[in-house]
């Protein structure tokens, strides 16, 4: 399926930045008339992704952020996050809740949300050379249409 | 994220507002443990009332506190939690740890 609109982003991975990230994405998935609370999920997903990005990809540098968002004709948006930093050793480990190598500051609850306020999501990540999260979620149709 | 602090008879209640997220965080939590520090209250009350967005970084946050108020024998409820914030905590079941009051979504 081709998408019918797409943006790309990127930005450097700097803690304000997570605020930028998921209002823009927001703004993109609003032509899709989601409900507020699909808003929501999505906002909180890729606030997430992109926060996982700073602490856990570039923890003592500024590194490159990319978000991909993509809007399909079955009004489904995919949110892809990309980074060029460390990569995770255990991806198994990383995805259990509570689960952190963050410390105190984190709870170890990113991927559950980004799963569980999403569709779907795929991890890819080669230690040493980066991650991408691709996230999807089919925002309803709402009656009385468009 | 603006923080204000209220105590009265050893209660504190601290209004959070705006968005938590891990930007703003830290800041944040230093606020919290200080007003903690400063006032010991016996009950701590976080009125979730004002925050328009709160992800993961929340959760964090919320665990700190309780954490500080149970090391003093302390009691901490949270209040008035708008629905976006509401289900990153019921996602992370922390009202199982926490009492927690939820504000309805309205509409």
């Amino acid at each position: 399926m081709k998408p019918i609109n797409q943006v790309k982003m990127e930005f450097d991975s700097k803690s304000a930045n997570e605020a930028f990230a998921r209002s823009a994405a927001a703004c993109f998935a609003a032509q899709m008339d989601p409900t507020l609370e699909e808003l929501g999920d999505i906002k909180t997903a890729v606030s997430e992704a992109v926060t996982n990005v700073i602490v856990h990809a570039y923890p003592h540098s500024i590194g490159r952020v990319q978000v991909k968002l993509r809007l399909f004709p079955d009004n489904t948006l995919e949110v892809s996050v990309k980074d060029w930093g460390t990569g995770i050793a255990d991806l198994e480990k990383a995805r259990e809740p509570l689960y952190t190598t963050g410390g105190a500051e984190r709870s170890g609850m990113g991927f559950t949300i980004m799963e569980s306020f999403m569709d779907s999501m795929k991890v890819r990540t080669a230690v040493g050379k980066g991650t991408t999260v691709t996230m999807r979620k089919k925002v309803s149709l709402r009656a009385g249409g468009r | 994220m603006p923080l204000t602090c209220q105590s009265q008879k050893r209660i504190l209640t601290a209004r959070l507002s705006g968005e938590i997220d891990h930007h703003a965080a830290r800041q944040l939590m230093q606020d919290l443990d200080l007003a903690i520090e400063s006032r010991t209250p016996k009950a701590l009350v976080l009125d979730l009332g004002g925050v328009t967005f709160m992800d993961s970084s929340g959760i964090a946050v919320l665990l700190r506190s309780w954490r500080r108020m149970q090391e003093t024998g302390g009691t901490m409820e949270v209040v008035s939690v708008p629905p976006q914030p509401g289900k990153v905590l019921r996602a992370a079941n922390l009202h199982k740890i926490i009492p927690i009051s939820f504000l309805e979504p309205v509409g």
